[in-house]
């Protein structure tokens, strides 16, 4: 990948805080670093995409230790969750082997495996051996007939962030547009029901969560094209440019997918969430506003009205329990304020939310959920993520699985919210999910005794005092 | 004995392989205090920690050069050495492993060149000590790497004898222990009272169990180990008695050891099973000049009658195993004590031990390799990582979880395989496994003539009584 495309993918237009110092740009500390690189957000962005083979290009370190380690689910096909690698050899590094071990691994992979299509990633040892990763997949595609995908994103170009634009870059550039969506089923209950065709962009569908919203946009009529890309197929990723609206739903790294769509396609979008109640709302809101259909907006009303009152209900004996209770946030990007939104919900108090990769939007959100002087955790290593924890009382530290060992060798009750965790917390019933497994953390009996010294010490100590 | 058959397709499909840098983390892991260093880009140890995390569910320090695109291309050494500062500056720890990437291979780099530029660059860190291991994921394994870096700190820090004026037998109770990656933390545990039990004083290198045997410190948080073998413990290991060495990939280590100090060494390639216990019995009561306690001849009592009890099961059982090569070899000759018949094994990379190892073949390969063969022989039982519970749920046979990763269980990293006791379990585990699964006896056969009257009386439930009212019993 050249410099200047970098670049310009670093420059999203679209991002009206351009100004500032750019999320995907901030260069790590060499011995003091932490978090995922460009393949691995690439890989992130696709790898839900089920029914295609996603191979990893470079020697056993990229795919043999992160294969089979995500939270995303399928309805249907498994391929994706089958680990792919050149595996390269020193002689194929040596040698320059790669492109033709490359090669003849999207055959096996096709032979064995009929995919839909093949993704073809790159790492840092093939794009620092210069394997020309568009001119095998070209030359795949033609022999073979089954699209063969490069996504140019070595571990070294930068971080995650950086990853999941160039993902969704070679979505644009080699996917979206090269299929027309067959017409919608009609629902024999509801004949004459208007559908209207809608993307998600990045939507995960993690521990299967985004099937607590599916039910609903059925209900209002809305088909979904495409997640980008939990529990998607090809085909569907295929049609995207057929949506009439577009939602970006996990942070604004895709951003670009969404600005390429208006642009090329005349795509409107809107940014929103699915954590917490209000968001879950806001976002059918926005899609029955830009959808500009009056009988969509009332359908949506309706299904408003009737989700929150009956959640309202379940919530009751939830919040009572969760009343007050303080919590220290710190996750990357969207969710930094989505999340908050959905702990106030509950009635939780959030006392610091981390905004290393949230963009100057998300801050801005942030600010207006929690105050002007919202505490903003830049840079969150474990030992200040404590203290903050010790400096503000809080209760509970929220964050991603990599923290979970930080808080709990602390005897700090945690919560996962990140891609690795098991439980779904989207839509309006993930929020019971969410408040069942707050609970579950903070009420254990557990924290008492994980704190508790071995009486022997205490004996020692009193008799020594005396 | 075995054949070893190299990899045959262009795709790796649900890798068995971890990769090098990733084992010599571990090994590195044993050492207190310490933190190692991945000179590569910064996914590199990302997605290694995760890994680690994962199968330990502990925090792991693990730390990163942080390569980037100018880096990789114009040069990196000023970053290994910014990395180095800001780790020994921040952190205090008493050693790093300074471990090298695909990506800082490929580039080029010479560590050891740019260590000595770091340590003239900055006399004030002098006493962090730095082991400089070259670990490119493109050769090898976890198994490899892990070797590999033992045997660096044997080169680094143990002085040779005639330097240091140490003499084999000056602690006669020190045996030095190298640890190979197929042992657990749980494993590490057993074997240290098992030498205990002679009167001994035992050295393990590294020592997991110090550090990753999964106990909530006091302390709320430390950024480089909590445990394991300190570093003063490399000068005296000259002094030892003797050398226990477990794992025929930390064999070469061990005859740096001993060529540097001139302790004897004692090989096993494994501690599974009767035959290698009795072995390292004997020889530990060889070195300690004692008797061996009756509490231990009651234990190899009981693997003994596990045998008898399990033998029904295991003899000519079916078994698909995939592993890195030590562990590989070891399951193979337990399997083999016990009359189990290996049908499918293969191995994540090429090792020597796979060309002894008593199969007739081993392939050098990947989960899908193993899943074919599996299938192809009627194997019965998958032994592998947790990778292959997929792999098992497609062949719906049953998976016994054994090496790393094992994400999908908690405590894997602890269980104890090893010693008599160890030993016992895991024949009552396989045992089970097989159990669960198999339709003993013949299937039921439908006779044309003498037919049942089942149907009918699933028809009628009334037909019983219909008998017992029937005028016979008048």
């Amino acid at each position: 990948m050249k410099t200047s495309e970098l670049a310009a993918l670093l420059n999203e237009p679209a991002c009206a805080h351009n100004l500032k110092s750019k999320s995907g740009c901030a260069r790590p500390t060499p011995g003091a670093t932490a978090g995922g690189c460009t393949f691995d957000g690439a890989q992130i962005a696709l790898l839900p995409i089920a029914d295609v083979a996603h191979i990893v290009h470079g020697p056993s370190g990229c795919a043999g230790s992160s294969w089979d380690n995500r939270g995303t689910r399928s309805s249907g096909p498994t391929l994706f969750k089958i680990g792919m690698t050149t595996d390269l050899s020193e002689q194929d590094v040596i040698m320059g082997r790669g492109e033709k071990r490359l090669f003849h691994a999207v055959k096996q992979a096709i032979d064995r495996y009929s995919p839909a299509a093949v993704f073809v990633y790159s790492t840092c040892v093939t794009a620092l051996i210069g394997d020309d990763l568009e001119a095998v997949c070209k030359a795949a595609t033609q022999r073979w007939n089954v699209p063969v995908i490069p996504v140019d994103a070595a571990g070294f170009y930068g971080n995650k962030n950086l990853g999941n634009r160039l993902a969704g870059e070679a979505m644009i550039k080699y996917v979206v547009g090269t299929r027309e969506p067959e017409p919608a089923p009609v629902d024999p209950a509801r004949p004459d029901l208007r559908v209207h065709d809608i993307n998600l962009i990045g939507e995960y569908n993690i521990a299967g969560e985004f099937w607590h919203t599916l039910p609903l946009f059925d209900e209002l009529g809305l088909r979904v094209l495409s997640t980008l890309s939990g529990d998607t197929r090809f085909h569907e990723v295929q049609t995207m440019h057929r949506a009439e609206a577009t939602m970006v739903v996990c942070s604004r790294a895709m951003l670009n997918v969404a600005r390429k769509l208006r642009e090329q396609f005349g795509i409107p979008w809107f940014e929103g969430s699915f954590y917490g109640i209000g968001d879950v709302s806001n976002a059918l809101r926005d899609f029955a506003r830009l959808l500009d259909d009056a009988e969509l907006s009332a359908r949506t009303e309706a299904l408003i009205a009737r989700e929150e009152t009956q959640l309202a209900v379940e919530l009751a004996p939830w919040r009572e329990r969760l009343r007050g209770k303080r919590v220290l946030l710190y996750t990357g990007g969207v969710k930094s304020w989505s999340i908050v939104a959905a702990l106030q919900d509950l009635g939780m108090h959030v006392v610091a939310t981390g905004t290393k990769k949230s963009t100057e939007e998300d801050k801005e959100r942030i600010k207006a959920l929690m105050g002007e002087d919202a505490k903003m955790i830049e840079d969150g290593n474990a030992r200040q993520l404590l203290n903050l924890a010790r400096e503000y009382q809080a209760d509970i530290l929220i964050a991603g699985g990599r923290n979970q060992y930080t808080a709990l060798k602390a005897r700090l009750p945690f919560l996962d919210v990140n891609q690795e965790r098991e439980h779904g917390y989207a839509g309006y019933q993930g929020m019971l999910t969410l408040a069942r497994q707050l609970t579950r953390a903070l009420e254990n009996p557990i924290w008492e005794a994980v704190r508790r010294p071995a009486p022997w010490t205490t004996t020692l100590r009193e008799v020594s005092h005396g | 004995m075995a054949e070893v058959l190299g990899r045959s397709k262009a795709l790796a499909v649900s890798p068995l392989k971890t990769s090098q840098p990733l084992g010599a983390s571990l090994a590195v892991l044993g050492l207190n205090r310490a933190m190692p260093l991945l000179h590569g880009a910064q996914g590199c140890t990302a997605f290694a920690k995760v890994f680690l995390v994962r199968h330990f569910r502990e925090p792991i320090p693990l730390q990163s050069t942080a390569m980037d695109q100018v880096s990789s291309i114009m040069g990196a050494d000023d970053n290994l050495i910014a990395a180095l500062k800001t780790i020994a500056e921040k952190n205090r720890p008493s050693a790093i492993g300074l471990l090298t990437t695909g990506l800082s291979e490929t580039q080029g780099t010479d560590i050891h060149r740019v260590l000595k530029v770091f340590r003239a660059r900055h006399p004030e860190f002098q006493n962090v000590r730095i082991v400089p291991v070259n670990t490119p994921d493109f050769s090898g394994c976890l198994e490899s790497g892990f070797a590999a870096a033992v045997q660096a700190m044997i080169a680094e820090w143990v002085p040779t004898a005639a330097d240091a004026g140490t003499g084999p037998g000056r602690r006669p109770h020190q045996v030095n222990v190298l640890c190979g990656s197929l042992l657990t933390p749980g494993d590490l545990e057993a074997l240290r009272e098992l030498i205990e039990r002679f009167g001994l004083h035992p050295v393990l290198i590294p020592d997991l169990s110090d550090s990753l045997d999964g106990h909530l410190d006091a302390e709320d948080f430390s950024p480089i180990t909590i445990g394991g073998t300190p570093l003063s413990a490399f000068a005296t290991l000259g002094d030892a008695a003797a050398t226990l060495v477990i794992g025929p990939s930390l064999y070469p280590a061990a005859e740096l050891l001993e060529s540097r100090t001139g302790v004897p060494v004692h090989r096993f390639d494994h501690l599974l099973g009767l035959d290698a216990n009795d072995r390292l019995v004997m020889t530990l009561a060889g070195i300690a000049g004692r008797t061996v306690p009756a509490r231990l001849e009651r234990q190899r009592a009981q693997l003994q009658d596990a045998l008898l009890d399990t033998h029904f099961l295991l003899g000519q059982a079916r078994i698909a195993l995939g592993a890195d090569p030590d562990l590989l070899h070891a399951f193979s000759e337990l399997l083999a004590e016990t009359g189990a018949e290996i049908v499918a094994a293969v191995a994540s990379s090429r090792a020597p031990v796979l060309s002894r190892t008593p199969l007739s073949q081993v392939r050098i390969g990947d989960l899908e390799d193993l899943e074919d063969l599996a299938r192809a022989h009627g194997a019965e039982l998958v032994i592998s990582n947790s990778h292959a519970a997929e792999t098992a749920e497609r062949l719906g046979i049953p998976l016994l979880r054994a090496g790393i990763p094992q994400y999908d269980r908690i405590g894997g990293y602890q269980r104890t395989w090893i010693g008599y006791g160890g030993s016992r379990q895991l024949l009552f585990d396989l045992a089970n496994a097989l159990l669960e699964q198999a339709e003993h006896g013949v299937t039921p056969y439908h006779s044309i003539y003498s037919r049942k009257a089942d149907s009918r009386q699933e028809a009628s439930h009334g037909a019983p009584q219909a008998f017992a009212n029937s005028d016979r019993w008048h």
